[in-house]
């Protein structure tokens, strides 16, 4: 297997964070080369000139861009647990549970978090919206992969630990145990575990980035 | 067991047109429901209660959506005849980088073509030029994006080119002269079987159009 490096931020990004949960899962030894978004670097010109954004992955000189697709081209060249289900229709859900977090989910809350006024409210609506469906999805389940983190797992990762993060930051109440208690328990199953946890970034860290902007 | 498929679709969706073109080249039965955007079926409603939107391919009763979801399935399931996807995983995820590539820009500024004026229409025309040529470059000097045969990426831009007299008629301007080489393989595309047999007549996709825009509203003159 070639060498392996991967391109990320200074460690903050949830897109990031995926594709490090995916080389963590299928054991992959990789060099973690960080970016400063502000200064981009040419590795990250030259393997991402489309974009320009992290996550890149670069693998045996070849470069993958948009943390999706590096988790999928992952799940199918490294052995390891699956990261995306073996039958055709549930992967096809896991695919489309993964773009509508990523369409949906992540925009809304992102922006009912730092936008005021009327575009806050009306992000809120949105998020509400689109919480209400994760949370019918992980209804019985340990996992949206099941028993096991699979790809919605870790495409949800930014709700499962940022959110709650820039929600205490900003005081915007999106993510609650009482609105959706299932997502709630999720969320703090797939933060506590041992796996998940080792590769999160640091909480104070984040706050104070999240403080900063 | 029997299989039983359904696609729900719209004519004129690009979107939808994938599925079609996928669907043919696996030469698989199916039943064609055309849907009323503007008064969707219960079948719709319930079987895309979070979108809303076509193309859905319900495949022995299970819905599936989103298109290029969709086109992943289809090749998945009817592995055995005309494979869309490359086997190598790097040019897999290269497919799929271009795939959403398209999807996040081209259709935005193409929109902006047929339903705007003045600055937006222009500068919907300069973005989508500048997208195609991206795409054409990356085409290079392959039959296909697929290389020496028809594949995913083919499957996913080709059904815009029903569109492109549309865009050429309200923008004023001509695709080919900006992409030549795309429209080499544009109709490189069209003379196989299953890719003109599935995609529907330009024209009537203008006329669709030109409809829309009398109900948006749009100066049409």
């Amino acid at each position: 297997m070639g060498e392996v490096k991967l391109l990320g931020g200074l460690g903050f990004s949830p897109y990031v964070n995926r594709v490090e949960m995916a080389l963590k899962l299928k054991g992959v030894e990789y060099e973690a080369i960080a970016e400063d978004l502000k200064n981009k670097s040419p590795l990250l010109l030259q393997y991402n000139p489309v974009h320009k954004k992290v996550p890149v992955l670069i693998h045996d000189g070849k470069g993958i861009a948009e943390s999706l697709i590096i988790v999928e081209y992952i799940d199918q060249v490294w052995e390891g647990p699956s990261i995306l289900p073996k039958d055709p229709y549930q992967r096809a859900m896991a695919r489309f549970w993964a773009k509508f977090i990523d369409e949906k989910c992540i925009s809304a809350t992102w922006k009912a978090c730092w936008s005021t006024g009327e575009e806050q409210a009306k992000s809120k609506d949105e998020s509400v919206e689109a919480l209400k469906f994760l949370e019918d999805e992980i209804k019985g389940k340990k996992f949206f992969g099941g028993d096991n983190i699979g790809l919605v797992d870790i495409a949800a990762n930014f709700i499962g630990y940022w959110l709650p993060i820039i929600s205490e930051v900003k005081g915007v109440q999106l993510l609650t145990e009482e609105d959706f208690p299932n997502l709630w328990r999720w969320a703090n199953e797939y933060c506590s575990d041992n796996f998940v946890k080792e590769i999160l970034p640091n909480k104070e860290a984040l706050v104070a980035r999240f403080k900063s902007r | 067991m029997a299989e039983k498929v359904i696609l729900l679709d719209m004519f004129a969706s690009m979107f939808g047109m994938r599925a079609r073109v996928a669907l043919a080249a696996k030469g698989v039965q199916y039943e064609y429901r055309e849907e009323d955007l503007r008064n969707k079926s219960q079948l719709l409603l319930q079987s895309n209660p979070i979108h809303k939107k076509i193309p859905v391919l319900i495949h022995n009763g299970k819905p599936i959506c989103e298109s290029l979801v969709i086109l992943q399935y289809i090749d998945e399931v009817w592995n055995q005849k005309y494979p869309l996807f490359p086997s190598h995983p790097y040019q897999r995820a290269q497919a799929r980088f271009w795939a959403d590539y398209i999807d996040k820009k081209l259709y935005d500024a193409g929109r902006k073509i047929w339903t705007k004026s003045g600055e937006e229409l222009e500068a919907g025309k300069k973005e989508f030029v500048e997208i195609l040529k991206q795409l054409e470059s990356q085409l290079g000097d392959e039959a296909f994006f697929g290389g020496e045969s028809f594949g995913f990426l083919d499957v996913a831009l080709v059904t815009y080119s029903t569109w492109f007299h549309t865009y050429e008629s309200c923008g004023g301007f001509s695709i080919g002269e900006h992409c030549p080489k795309l429209n080499q393989w544009v109709k490189r595309c069209l003379e196989i079987h299953f890719v003109s047999g599935s995609l529907p007549d330009p024209v009537k996709v203008y006329d669709f159009a030109l409809v829309l825009r009398k109900v948006f509203g749009i100066d049409t003159s």
